[in-house]
């Protein structure tokens, strides 16, 4: 009978531990197809963060470090400059990546670090229990900011591919979504060209996906979709933010 | 026998590390131990290796953190305010079984203190750089010489235990030159890394490199585990001198910088008719309790001199467990004790006998 539908190779065999309608079980296994289509595996090193994808090290089948909270970046880029060879991706939530890891972030982008960045904006703490982010919308209500974030005393929600677009060590700045089929397949392919970047040498690559995390925001997961697609998608809009490969030419 | 080249100590302890086969140095700048940084920004292009000024103390352990899980001897050097900043890559390190090296060229604390030499770190070394239960292996030198062989031995030392290493040195050491010797054996012996994440392959398992234990018990057990491999280091790897120690009366236990000041004070205490002598700890951890301990039958006076205001007189004390009289000396804020003023102390203990 012929195989339709299986599990990626450079995904472990073991179950994850997300709640139901969390979107990172779809963004691992974009990841894993990639690696598997690109033939990756042995020579890929992934870096989780602290977040709910610390435990990412057990999902992944390709050798894994574990960083502490914002440092994916560095350990990464420690990786990538001892084994230039080899293919080196963190996967980081939005308090890792764009609070305490923003300098972290910031340097290895504009250093053009040759890695790939998984960037997961779902506008919440999700393993500690649902604090405002850096990415928390205005006006939502987080346990630490429970009468909605007022702009004027926590600031404004960081837009990271824009931020990180005006750098020019940046190969690869794109928002993408995955909730639908059609944005699913676009996600795909930018975690591919983020890939493609990095075997090229072209520097670091970003592929932010913006999240759901129904547990925290208190939604059923089709509700939590709905969500995102009413609140989140107008503040952080999809698109390619940069692209040295459409501009023509490495860098 | 190799010839004797005049170099300065930073600058000695970076050679040494290109010399041990080091390809990867990530440091930020800061006195009195930037000579390091830009020792190896200019050498190790040459050697087809990787200087990178990272943004940040935090960021260049890891950095460290990432190379040594590559499985590659790495770097990184700073001084007391930026060790404090490494602190949580370092309890990272220690709990991801890593065995990376760290120098520390300390100065005068706490907060931004000053710029002159201090051991006033000595505590953050031997006893908490980080959160945790986890330990270092803290070698202290008192040569440029020393600041050259012991890169060599904190590598070694670290791979054979898989724990980070510490070379504590400070301003003087760091900032003074001395004539020394490089071994002309190039690279000591690079242990096996079976446990590296430099891809599989496709021919073993993956290796995963991690602190994180959700379950009490098998956390406990790896702290346990871990513990059993720092008492074998504490069985093995003690190192100490003795200097005129086998029939001192005054002994002085001093390390570092303050050595050799000790050591001045001690020869002419000796010259005026004073029994004394000196015990110099070179590992720090593990401290080297069977030299003290050696010593306590014949001293009648332990006198701990370091520039701090006393932190090792604490380990001097458990040692000597009150079967003789252990007292302190110290200058601290980056001003360093003259032989003089050491040979008061001597005089006054002596005095005290008589």
């Amino acid at each position: 009978m012929a195989v339709v539908f299986e599990k990626p190779k450079a995904l472990s065999d073991v179950p994850f531990h997300y709640c139901p309608g969390c979107t990172h079980g779809i963004v691992h296994r974009l990841v894993a197809e990639v690696i598997d289509e690109l033939g990756i595996e042995g020579t890929t090193v992934g870096v989780a963060s602290v977040g709910c994808s610390v435990f990412s090290y057990n999902y992944f089948d390709c050798d894994m470090v574990q960083a502490a909270h914002g440092r994916a970046p560095a350990v990464a880029t420690g990786l990538k400059r001892a084994l230039p060879d080899n293919c080196i991706f963190t996967y980081q939530g939005d308090g890792d990546l764009a609070a305490i890891g923003m300098a972290e972030t910031v340097h290895a982008a504009t250093r053009g670090e040759n890695i790939t960045v998984i960037f997961i904006n779902n506008a919440i703490y999700g393993m500690t229990g649902g604090q405002m982010a850096p990415t928390s919308l205005p006006g939502q209500v987080t346990q630490t900011s429970p009468y909605g974030r007022d702009v004027s005393t926590a600031g404004y929600p960081i837009r990271v591919c824009e931020l990180l677009s005006t750098l020019s060590g940046t190969a690869l700045a794109q928002r993408v979504t995955v909730d639908n089929v059609k944005h699913v397949l676009e996600a795909k392919k930018a975690i591919k060209k983020g890939f493609e970047n990095q075997i090229n040498k072209r520097g670091y690559s970003i592929i932010e996906v913006v999240s759901t995390c129904p547990t925290n925001w208190g939604l059923a997961p089709a509700e939590a979709v709905k969500w995102l697609q009413d609140n989140m998608l107008p503040y952080y809009p999809l698109g390619v933010y940069k692209d040295v490969t459409a501009e023509g030419g490495n860098n | 026998m190799a010839e004797k080249v005049l170099m300065k100590g930073n600058e000695a302890l970076a050679e040494a590390a290109i010399q041990c086969g080091c390809r990867h140095y990530f440091g930020y700048p800061i006195t009195p131990q930037t000579e390091v940084a830009a020792y190896m920004s200019k050498r190790l292009p040459k050697e087809g290796g990787v200087f990178l000024q990272a943004e940040s103390e935090i960021a260049a352990i890891n950095m460290v953190l990432g190379a040594t899980s590559a499985g590659v001897r790495a770097l990184t050097s700073s001084s007391s305010p930026g060790i404090s900043l490494k602190s949580e890559g370092v309890s990272y390190i220690a709990g991801s079984d890593l065995p990376a090296l760290l120098i520390n060229v300390q100065r005068g604390g706490p907060g931004l203190g000053g710029i002159q030499p201090s051991q006033s770190d000595y505590w953050q070394a031997t006893k908490a750089l980080g959160h945790g239960d986890f330990q270092l292996f803290v070698l202290a030198p008192s040569t440029i010489q020393e600041m050259v062989d012991f890169v060599s031995l904190a590598y070694e030392v670290g791979e054979k235990y898989r724990v980070p290493s510490m070379i504590l040195s400070d301003g003087m050491l760091g900032q003074m030159m001395e004539p020394v010797e490089f071994p002309t054996k190039k690279e000591g012996p690079v242990a096996e890394k079976p446990w590296a994440t430099n891809g599989h392959k496709n021919q073993r398992k993956k290796n995963i490199i991690n602190s994180l234990y959700i379950e009490p018990e098998e956390l406990e057990n790896l702290v346990n585990e871990r513990y059993e491999r720092y008492a074998k280091i504490k069985e093995e790897e003690q190192r100490a001198e003795a200097f005129m120690v086998d029939d001192a009366e005054i002994v002085i236990v001093a390390f570092g910088a303050s050595s050799r000041v000790s050591r001045s004070a001690v020869m002419q205490a000796r010259a005026e008719g004073i029994k004394a002598g000196l015990i110099r700890p070179i590992t720090l951890w593990p401290f080297p309790d069977k030299t003290i301990e050696k010593a306590v039958p014949t001293a009648k006076e332990f006198l701990c001199v370091e520039m701090n205001k006393g932190q090792m007189v604490d380990d001097v004390k458990l040692v000597v467990n009150g079967r003789k009289p252990v007292s302190f000396f110290g200058r601290t804020g980056g001003v360093i004790p003259t032989p003089a003023e050491v040979l008061d102390q001597i005089r006054a203990l002596a005095g005290k006998e008589n």
